[in-house]
């Protein structure tokens, strides 16, 4: 065939049939496999036709107008198959043009921006798009809806952001002026709303209890919204993701900005191992633990911030804001103060919290956070089980990404701000399920390659999760063997630890287990810092569940407020009355005894009983004995004698183990600093029928 | 110049470069090491002088008939009277020549109730809010330019505040109300029998004027509890250990706080199972305010309400036999109204 073009060299093309309807349609489904092979086939063969001509290839790097090829286009315009032709043979060159030689291409050769959905055509050479120079490609810039899709994105990002920040400074009680003294003592917000909306806790516990607890109905709605746009949560809602997302954004990865950066953001094969993690969980979770709100990202974003990045910004500013009272200024002492004042009122406590092993919590997550250096949002990419279980969702998402890899000329400008590394480039398939739904691709995409759209075209996406299946099988088994693995140990069945005090209204510890997903809102919202994390108390299985320290803080006896905020019913939503036992007996988490050997009464002959005074129950527990005891002169006698013999009136304290709730009020108060000479164990939990001390409360068949 | 080499000696001026340097370093460390040089001991502290006071006294007040300790009770009030808090506070404040004679106009007022417990008004842990309420509005009449409330509390102080109704009642009077926040305490030295540094909730103790107004109630080791016993209140730290001589304690910060008024609320009084309480059958309602200036006295007379006698209460001999006030009460103009 002979060199059919303007250009007039008459020469023969052996290769060169002008591409047909047929032919792109042909090249098209041979990219749609998505091998590298068929786009080499397809260049090689429009190289052939295109250097024909003697002409410089635009894209190879020559600045200036090629007119031949400008006629060649005009006249395949004139055909059906115009503006596909043009794709096509775009395309084609850049699969052998470097990535970046875009920017060189001749304005001529720009295509139009406009007309999103039109798929080109022959109307769209007439359309003057703007085309901005700056921009590199082709240069067209993306439709004003994506451009404003992103920055909705952010807004929505710093959104959430602040409203999970909001919640949980609000998860605390701090007393209202606006509260008459009955005005009962609840929070006002659904501070606990992110976890409810959560559908990953929902599904694990739907798996150990089968049933739906509540305020997790929410998490229907996120999964619905999925449903309809994909894994939107990661990447326009999570407060965790954002946090991540900042980071990666001013702590860019070693990776740096070139080519690197571009191969940091590609698929990884690493990026299975939430799906793996996600199914071990949930088996964890059918053999009955709700051991993965470990990772749960919305569990470990309240747990490290709420536990740690709180607690230790109030040390440093009280630290910082206390030395000021040093200084001699009326000013600033009045100023530190109302500054205080203003920060326990809004952002923590009027006093300091402290948490049992928080260090680790705290380091956990500055360890992921420092991970984006290296791999640009590692937890969501690698570790996020939500983001797995949204991924296996996002297969049915009704929008997501189309692209047509014909107009692609791998500039790779799509990658460089990828959030889900889901392969948003040309040549290879886009990964549905790991995609954020940022939209940053396709407002970087210069050449009109990438939409997102309702019904997309699936023919270059892979919706379902990659995984391999002896990897996922042996993972799900892992996680399913877990749970009597930790089980045989001595924790649980025997042996059960003496300092596990777990909230009051918090079901039986089997049940305790299926339900806790250790998101530590219990802990947060504690008016007096009694509920902690555990480490190894419960055993492997209850690391960061929640237990009382009593000699932090005691349970606030009308206090109910950890049930209210807990999001799956680890702790149930008890009432004052029934906590306090009016009308019905009274919730108790565990027993106070007393060390004779350290009380001040009891073996030193001094008055004390704090106990007695704060003991919260009426008629109290602790009831103290009126003795007289003789007690020896601390200085000794006259002439070397033995000091003198006197007596004293003392009141030694006791409990009653019948009217005991384990509050540990006494634990707290007792002034026998280091280790209270009265202190509570588990022991007389209203929620085990075996972990009793007293015959009556030893009843197998009642119900609780 | 030629170039350097390897075996090259430092010229002069770069040998007196380098021994500067490490002269230069060490002249500074062995001035931060005098400086911050700890020779070691323990350091201990004597107290010594006299004991600390803070005394919110007004000089003799004016008119002689007035009552140095005024009771006001339920048969004070006409017949088909409603007898009320507000009722009782100003009868009694009336007997003792108004509250004007305490507060001047401008005056910071600081009014120190018990909200020690998560107990409400009905249970009689804590001061009744209407009584609170009154002796703010009183405050506010006579002139004050601003009413502080403030206790530290035993139980978590934003519900004690809250559940007590004082929080409430008090803010809608304009009077403001400050949480013991950790940062309000400042160690302070007192220099008492058994009380000498503790941490103390500055906002109490700075004002013109601090109005003692407490509860009367029982209390399981210092038998019966009320003026002095408030005080309580002003320390933070680890207050528990004041149980060990709780008398002397109490003594002690009497001693530090001189208030200028005291108003006993005894509208409703807990009889047992002080000083919490939480059982309503424990309680009594007797409708009676007792306002005095000597915080000693106030507490003598109050005790009898629970069938106690002063002479029971080692507490109250201390507080005489240091001369801040008189446990014989008789000896006072007292005023029953």
């Amino acid at each position: 065939m002979a060199c059919g073009t303007s250009c007039g060299c008459g020469k023969a093309v052996s290769l060169a049939p002008k591409p047909t309807l047929a032919d792109t349609e042909l090249t098209r489904a041979g990219m749609h496999a998505g091998t590298e092979l068929d786009l080499e086939r397809i260049s090689a063969r429009s190289i052939a036709d295109l250097g024909a001509h003697p002409s410089p290839i635009p894209w190879k790097g020559t600045i200036g107008i090629v007119p031949s090829l400008n006629a060649m286009l005009a006249t395949e315009a004139q055909a059906v198959t115009a503006s596909a032709a043009a794709a096509s043979t775009a395309s084609s060159s850049t699969a052998s043009s470097s990535a970046a030689s875009g920017g060189t291409a001749d304005g001529v050769y720009r295509k139009s921006g406009g007309g999103g959905g039109d798929g080109g055509g022959a109307g769209t050479s007439k359309k003057k798009a703007k085309i901005d120079p700056k921009l590199p490609g082709s240069g067209i810039p993306a439709r004003p809806i994506i451009r404003g899709l992103v920055w909705a994105r952010r807004a929505s990002q710093v959104g959430f952001f602040a409203l999970f920040m909001y919640f949980l400074f609000q998860t605390g009680f701090r007393g209202s002026f606006t509260a008459s003294s009955d005005t009962v003592v609840r929070l006002p917000l659904p501070v606990e709303g992110f976890l409810l909306a959560d559908p990953f806790v929902s599904a694990m516990t739907v798996l150990s209890t089968h049933t739906v607890y509540r305020g997790l109905l929410w998490s229907v709605g996120m999964l619905a919204l999925t449903l309809v746009f994909g894994r939107v949560f990661c990447g326009w809602i999570c407060p965790f993701g954002t946090l991540h997302h900042f980071f990666g954004w001013i702590l860019p990865s070693t990776k740096g900005r070139g080519a690197h950066r571009v191969e940091a953001n590609k698929t990884h094969g690493y990026q299975r191992v939430k799906y793996y993690m996600m199914y071990a969980f949930l088996l964890a979770a059918l053999f009955g633990s709700a051991v993965g709100g470990m990772f749960d990202p919305i569990c470990v974003a309240v747990r490290s911030i709420g536990l740690g990045v709180i607690p230790a910004g109030q040390y440093v500013t009280g630290r910082g804001l206390n030395g000021l009272q040093t200084v001699h200024s009326q000013a600033l002492q009045t100023g530190a103060d109302h500054t205080q004042d203003f920060l326990a009122q809004t952002v923590w406590q009027s006093k300091q919290f402290y948490f049992h092993q928080t260090w680790l919590i705290l380091s956990l997550l500055v360890a992921v956070l420092f991970m984006n250096r290296f791999i640009p949002r590692f937890w969501c990419r690698v570790l996020c089980p939500l983001g797995a279980f949204l991924g296996v969702f996002a297969r049915f998402a009704l929008f997501g990404m189309e692209k047509d890899h014909a107009k692609c000329t791998d500039c790779n400008l799509c990658l460089v701000n990828c959030q889900g590394a889901d392969s948003p480039q040309g040549g290879v398939k886009h990964r549905q399920d790991e995609c954020h739904m940022c939209m940053n691709c396709e407002a970087a995409c210069p050449e009109d390659v990438i939409k997102f759209r309702f019904l997309p075209s699936r023919v270059s996406t892979i919706t379902k999760p990659d995984l391999q299946r002896r990897t996922l099988l042996a993972s799900a088994a892992a996680g399913a063997a877990y749970i009597p693995a930790a089980r045989i140990a001595d924790s649980l069945d025997v042996n059960y630890h003496s300092k596990v005090i777990r909230p009051p209204g918090a079901v039986e510890e089997r049940a305790f287990l299926e339900r806790c997903i250790r998101c530590a809102e219990c802990m947060k919202v504690c008016p007096n810092n009694a509920l902690h994390p555990a480490f190894l108390e419960a055993g492997v299985e209850g690391i960061w569940t929640p237990i009382l320290i009593a000699r932090v803080g005691y349970c606030e006896h009308s206090c109910v407020l950890c049930g209210q905020v807990c999001p799956t019913g680890a702790i149930q939503k008890i009432t004052e009355k029934e906590k306090l036992g009016i009308g019905v007996a009274p919730v108790k988490i565990g027993t106070a005894f007393y060390d004779h050997g350290r009380c001040l009464p009891w073996s030193m002959q001094t008055p004390c009983i704090v106990c007695e005074e704060f003991c919260p129950t009426s008629p109290k527990a602790i009831w103290v004995e009126e003795v007289e005891a003789p007690v020896r002169d601390s200085k000794p006698g006259p002439n070397g004698e033995q000091p003198a013999m006197k007596t004293v009136k003392l009141q030694r304290p006791h409990v009653d183990p019948s009217l005991c709730i384990g509050c540990g009020a006494c634990e707290k108060v007792c002034p026998v600093q280091d280790q209270p000479a009265v202190y509570i164990t588990s022991v007389g939990e209203s929620r085990s029928k075996t972990n009793v001390i007293l015959l009556e409360n030893t009843n197998y068949n009642q119900k609780t | 110049m030629e170039p350097k080499k390897p075996q090259d000696r430092p010229d002069r001026r770069e040998a007196l470069k380098r021994i500067g340097a490490a002269a230069g370093v060490l002249a500074a460390s062995a001035v931060v090491g005098k400086l911050a040089w700890d020779k070691g001991g323990f350091g201990v502290g004597e107290a010594s002088g006299s004991r600390m006071m803070r005394s919110y006294r007004v000089a003799e007040p004016g008119q002689p008939a007035d009552a140095e300790l005024a009771i006001a009770r339920a048969a004070g009030f006409k017949e088909g009277e409603e007898v009320t808090a507000e009722g009782l506070v100003a009868h009694a404040l009336a007997a003792m020549g108004g509250m004007k004679k305490f507060v001047k106009r401008g005056d910071i007022v600081v009014i120190k109730p018990n909200i020690g417990w998560d107990r409400a008004p009905i249970h009689a842990a804590n001061t009744n809010p209407d009584v609170v309420a009154a002796v703010i509005k009183e405050a506010f009449n006579a002139g004050a330019k601003k009413v502080v409330v403030a206790d530290g509390s035993c139980n978590d102080p934003n519900r004690c505040y809250q559940r007590s109704g004082i929080w409430n009642k008090s803010y809608a009077l304009g009077a403001e109300v400050v949480l013991p926040a950790e940062h309000r305490f400042r160690t302070m030295r007192m220099k008492g029998e058994v009380l000498d540094e503790w941490p103390v909730f500055t906002t109490l103790v700075e004002a013109d004027k601090v109005i003692n107004v407490p509860v009367a109630k029982h209390h399981n080791l210092a038998k019966y509890t009320a003026a002095m016993k408030n005080w309580y209140g002003v320390l933070g730290g680890r207050r528990n250990r004041l149980h060990q001589n709780i008398d002397t304690s109490i003594a002690d910060l009497a001693t530090f706080m001189s208030p200028t008024l005291v108003i006993v609320d005894a509208m409703r009084v807990l009889m047992r199972n002080g000083p919490q309480g939480g059982n309503i059958d424990d309680t009594r309602v007797m409708n009676t305010i007792i306002a005095s200036v000597d915080q000693i006295a106030a507490d003598a007379l109050g005790c009898t309400l629970i069938g106690q006698h002063r002479d029971n209460l080692p507490y109250l001999k201390m507080g005489h036999d240091r001369g801040i006030g008189t446990m014989f009460y008789e000896n006072l103009r007292v005023k029953e109204v």
